[in-house]
């Protein structure tokens, strides 16, 4: 069995009576994207400092690549990239010098073919001579990824790589994060944009009130939670008792005119759909299958806005 | 379980070096504020004690009162400086929150301590060298112990830059960091000794002033330069490597734990 790129056994951290995590345990493969969500204050932030060593460990453990962070944090920080949510800048500095100073505190030489291939990848040609303190509020993004890659880390960890950054520029990263990975470096992303999470990981953890409260490889966790719909329209106006062996099992959603949207979970299929309707006499004109996305079982999970079975969130 | 995957190339020196070359560059971008401004202020202190009131001034049997201030006014640069250095730039970095590049990468404490320290003192060092050759226009002076006092200002460099990291990493915002600066190191300069000897104080205030560590560190580096002083130099040498020592315990301690850097 392979040594996970990231353990984490049991990891909590209080701040006075608020508990920022709680027992939260799990494991990256090496060579994953994995997403980890959450609402504002899930505590994700706080677990990733901990990870990195900003924030000291309540309790619990975490291990990067087998190396524990508390006994070995001088390698597993050698490890460890991570580009951090706040944009973190040193005013004095240009960002070709930021680069190579952030390279030496990682404990090497300077490598300029790799400090280029950064830069040009993310775009930071024309401004490697420019202040930090006068980049857009994008390039300092790309900036930070850089800085976060200058060491070649074999654990990446992004915190909201795109916030705020226009889309152009979020599908230039999220290349350039997928690049990366296919290159052997293992990524922990935590991100608000669930089209961000849906696209780049394999596996997703949602945190909410400190607690993991899913895991899953994405598919499952869409499947399981969100499950799919279809909305089937009729060619007329279906009466308003409408037939018993429509509604069994209650995955009937809602109905509007000759409309209606039916909840598939669990043991309701599309061909039972079909074949009810086709049982009861009414004659379909159309069907239209939506499959859900990150953000339903997102809402659902956290409870931010429970999708009822009116196909709409409360 | 398989073994842990082989470690990335690692230099244990570059981020030290690293740290402190990123220091000194940072002084030396905004060298008209760190190196040029506390020369002149220097310059100002001797044109008035040394080209104008302190020719009516005698403290000092055998010596100008210039003679008698250019130690005092040399080291005053070193100390202001050196700690201006560490507590500016560790507070800084606190405060716009880049103190997180030094957190997650694999920098010892102990590097870090020494890059700020000794980015500090090559500071001080400097102020007080430009300051001596300007001093050298106002008075001739005889340089009796030229080693001693190398070693009171290098002494005198490292304590105050260990004091600016503490004062850094215990300061709360902007206004606290001064208060350091105007209710504790410049009370103790000018009563350390810079302009009067101790000795002709009233013997309360003489006793009050030996408290005062700035003394120690004035009257050894005025020794060391002069060949006289209120104590004898080993006295003075001694409490400033003491103090010296506790502090750098003190800065060590809180960059080991982390304290107020760490959440």
């Amino acid at each position: 069995m392979a040594v996970p790129a990231l353990k984490i056994e049991h990891l909590g951290k209080t701040f006075g009576a608020t508990t920022a995590v709680d027992d939260l345990s799990l494991d990256i493969a090496p060579g994953e994207i994995f997403g980890l969500l959450g609402p504002n204050g899930a505590g994700k932030s706080t677990t990733i400092n901990m990870i990195t060593g900003v924030t000291r460990i309540g309790s619990g453990k975490v291990s990067v690549f087998g190396y524990d962070n508390r006994g070995n944090s001088l390698i597993t920080r050698r490890l460890i990239g991570v580009m951090h949510q706040e944009i973190v800048i040193d005013h004095f500095f240009t960002v070709n010098q930021a680069i190579r100073i952030h390279a030496g505190y990682y404990g090497l030489r300077d490598d300029p073919q790799w400090r280029r291939t950064l830069i040009e990848r993310l775009g930071l040609v024309p401004h490697l001579d420019k202040p930090l303190r006068e980049l857009s509020g994008g390039m300092k993004r790309r900036f930070m990824i850089a800085k976060a890659m200058i060491h070649k880390p074999r654990l990446l960890i992004l915190d909201e790589p795109t916030a705020g950054v226009d889309i152009e520029l979020r599908r230039s990263l999220w290349e350039f994060v997928q690049e990366i990975n296919n290159a052997g470096t293992t990524v922990l992303l935590t991100t608000h944009y669930l089209e961000e999470a849906e696209r780049m990981c394999g596996r997703i953890a949602i945190m909410n009130q400190g607690k993991l409260i899913a895991l899953e490889r994405k598919e499952t966790l869409l499947n399981r939670l969100g499950g799919r719909r279809i909305t089937v329209t009729l060619t007329e106006e279906p009466p308003q008792a409408l037939p018993e062996s429509l509604l069994e099992n209650g995955c009937l959603l809602s109905r509007e005119k000759n409309r209606l949207t039916f909840f598939l979970a669990g043991n309701c299929t599309t061909g039972d759909i079909l074949r009810r309707f086709h049982d009861s006499g009414l004659r379909i004109a159309d069907i239209d299958l939506h499959k859900p996305d990150l953000e339903e079982v997102f809402l659902q999970l956290t409870g931010r806005g429970k999708v009822n079975r009116s196909g709409e969130r409360s | 379980m398989t073994n842990p995957l082989p470690l990335p190339p690692f230099e244990p020196w570059i981020p030290f070096l690293t740290l402190l070359k990123r220091e000194i560059m940072r002084f030396m971008r905004v060298s008209f504020q760190t190196l040029l401004a506390p020369v002149i202020t220097a310059s100002l202190y001797l044109f008035v004690f040394g080209a104008t009131l302190g020719q009516r001034i005698s403290v000092l049997e055998g010596f100008s009162y210039a003679q008698f201030v250019i130690p005092g006014l040399i080291l005053m640069g070193i100390i202001n400086n050196s700690f201006s250095n560490t507590s500016s730039s560790l507070f800084m970095s606190r405060y716009l929150g880049n103190i997180v590049d030094l957190l997650v990468s694999p920098i010892t404490p102990a590097q870090i301590i020494l890059a700020y320290t000794v980015a500090a003192m090559l500071r001080g060092m400097l102020v007080g060298a430009v300051i001596t050759l300007i001093a050298l226009g106002f008075a001739p002076l005889p340089w009796l112990h030229p080693f001693l006092c190398l070693l009171m200002a290098l002494l005198s460099s490292f304590l105050f830059a260990q004091f600016g990291i503490i004062a850094a990493i215990h300061a709360n915002n902007f206004d606290s960091l001064s208060m350091f600066t105007n209710f504790l190191l410049l009370p103790l300069i000018y009563f350390g000794g810079v302009f009067y000897p101790v000795s002709i104080l009233p013997p309360f205030w003489e006793g009050v002033s030996r408290c005062n560590p700035l003394f120690y560190l004035i009257d050894g580096f005025r020794f060391a330069l002069l060949g006289t002083g209120d104590n004898p130099f080993w006295l003075s040498f001694g409490a400033a490597a003491l103090l010296a020592a506790a502090l750098f315990i003190w800065a060590g301690l809180l960059i080991a734990t982390g304290y107020r850097l760490r959440n």
